[in-house]
């Protein structure tokens, strides 16, 4: 079993442009004092920041979980919102449900999922309509191979 | 180059306190997605976004610099939250094509 260094959960309210991307921000200041490698900061921060973002835009309220242990990084963002009907057409580069309001501030270009699953060496999402959804997200601090 | 020195070659005029750090590329993007995906560290961002999560983006991405341009100028609360991260905000009159020129004629490849 991988030893845990640290956990910690981050309250993320919906519709909060204004404190949007500080829980990322946040994110990658605990890295960046764990002395993580530079690389996977970003990695990590980009999955965050995107998750962070997804929430604010579309969901009433999440949880953003960061686990950190001898191996590995995960980041796990729960949320209370309307649910992904089609997770693989979510998933599509450029495919994107986002306000006009969102796409005026360079969002909603159906970057965010793609981004996600990019960084991650694993990367599971689970949705319920009209329950919300689960984002799983492992970044492996060793690499193999 | 440092920021302050491509500020000033520029002719630009610095919005926020900034920590003068070295430049090594450049990025132009509006959107966020794609900046904070490929902007890297030690770069300048040219953009027409204005908000608090394009700051977020940028600092997530490792830029030291931002240019807004167009003349759009960003709100009090943004300017707050780029001192923060000490990351260079700036405002260019022109669009980002006629900001890139002088990026070329600096050097920047």
């Amino acid at each position: 079993m991988p030893e845990e260094l640290l956990r910690k959960t981050f309250e993320i309210q919906g519709w909060d442009f204004e404190n949007a991307g500080e829980r990322s921000a946040e994110v990658t200041t605990i890295l960046k004092d764990l002395d993580v490698d530079p690389n996977i900061i970003l990695r990590v921060g980009v999955v965050a920041f995107e998750a962070e973002m997804n929430v604010v835009m579309y969901a009433g309220r999440a949880t953003l979980t960061l686990v950190v242990t001898d191996d590995e990084i995960v980041v796990e963002v729960a949320d209370e919102g309307p649910g992904i009907a089609d997770i693989e057409l979510a998933m599509q580069p450029g495919y994107s449900t986002a306000s006009d309001e969102m796409r005026e501030m360079g969002f909603g270009y159906g970057l965010g999922l793609p981004n996600i699953k990019k960084n991650s060496d694993v990367f599971s999402l689970q949705s319920e309509v009209g329950r919300g959804t689960r984002l799983h997200s492992i970044i492996r601090l060793i690499s193999y191979g | 180059m440092k920021v302050s020195e491509l500020a000033q070659k520029t002719g630009l005029a610095a919005i926020n306190e900034y920590k003068d750090r070295e430049i090594e590329r450049v990025y132009i993007s509006d959107m966020v997605s794609d900046l904070i995906a490929s902007a890297r560290t030690n770069s300048v961002v040219v953009t027409l976004q204005t908000h608090k999560s394009l700051i977020a983006a940028a600092n997530l991405a490792g830029a030291a610099m931002i240019v807004i341009v167009n003349g759009r100028k960003p709100s009090e609360d943004v300017v707050a939250l780029a001192n923060r991260t000490g990351i260079g905000l700036f405002s260019y009159d022109l669009d980002s094509w006629a900001f890139a020129k002088k990026l070329v004629n600096l050097g920047f490849e």
